[in-house]
């Protein structure tokens, strides 16, 4: 495929294909290509792991997933990985990274998404992940998100690819 | 919008993936029971009220070539309002939440190349008069952001 229609296939897939019958040809006619470049291009990206999941992308909160926190561990560095791998599937979380602590005030190595449909079903929740990753001695804070600004895909790296 | 089970098993299906041949939804549509018309009337009907937000991929940010952090403020309550626009004015801005912490602003970035990260957080800082704290990802052990419907 050509780079400019390359280019403005991932356009397309940052911003989300039409919802019609053959969204592949509607697309490939918008960017100068055929149906079968935008299948072949989009099985391309898949397969070298620049994009994964291609589907749909759902509003978590619309669900009734409206209580939603991020919550942080203090996990002593030796141990940060098992940790990480232990929370990683457990029910409830969709997200768990390492990222770097901040000094005293920010202590917390582990990061979490824990997402309940009200504030006590998260709390359980965390409890729970807590008690059976034998994680109930580790310092933890619950920062639940009181609004939501802006959620849009993220653009990166477009040019590039 | 109240969902059927139909909606739900048609949105748990869509979640896992949507095959790359010429009629997708008709592809769906025969696993499930359904005709492509009926697949077509319901995923539009939960696009439009939100439910459904976009068809396409998730990114691969690095793979892709690209810079990403996430980063967080410390924004005085009184000023919230014009910091978070002055933060979500950034195209390289994707998701900013308010949290309950002395830490109140959560945002990511996402640049076009690794470099950008700190320039744009830079300049963020300029723009807000405020400090800008990078979370960068140093390990990931899980990413699934498929929700039971």
């Amino acid at each position: 495929m050509e780079l400019i229609a390359r280019e403005r296939l991932l356009g397309w897939l940052r911003r989300g294909l039409p919802l019609v019958d053959r969204p592949y040809r509607a697309v490939a006619e918008d960017i100068g290509a055929t149906e079968d470049d935008v299948i072949a291009e989009i099985a391309r990206l898949t397969e070298t792991g620049a994009v994964s999941r291609f589907g749909v992308i759902v509003d978590h909160q619309a669900l009734g997933y409206t209580s939603n926190a991020m919550v942080v561990w203090d996990i002593p560095d030796d141990v940060v990985d098992a940790a990480g791998e232990r929370l990683a599937g457990c029910r409830g979380v969709s997200l768990c990274y390492q990222r770097p602590r901040r000094g005293a005030e920010w202590p917390y190595n582990l990061f979490t998404m824990i997402h309940g449909r009200d504030p006590d079903e998260v709390a359980r929740c965390v409890e729970a992940l807590a008690e059976s990753c034998g994680l109930t001695g580790v310092r933890r804070e619950l920062l639940f998100t009181v609004r939501r600004f802006k959620q849009t895909a993220p653009c990166y790296g477009a040019r590039r690819a | 919008m109240e969902l059927d089970a139909t909606d739900r098993a048609l949105l748990n299906r869509l979640q896992d993936g949507i095959p790359l041949v010429d009629r997708p939804f008709a592809a769906v549509g025969e696993e499930l029971g359904l005709s492509e018309d009926a697949v077509l009337a319901r995923v539009a009907a939960m696009k439009g009220a939100g439910v459904l937000s976009r068809f396409g991929p998730m990114f691969h940010a690095e793979r892709m070539g690209g810079g990403l952090t996430l980063a967080a403020m410390a924004v005085p309550a009184e000023d919230f309002d014009r910091v978070a626009g002055q933060v979500n004015a950034f195209p390289e801005v994707a998701h900013n939440y308010a949290r309950e912490h002395a830490l109140n602003m959560w945002f990511v970035v996402a640049t076009e190349t690794p470099e950008r990260v700190a320039a744009v957080c830079a300049a963020i800082e300029e723009r807000t008069g405020l400090p800008v704290y990078p979370f960068p990802k140093l390990a990931e052990y899980y990413l699934n952001l498929r929700f039971k419907a």
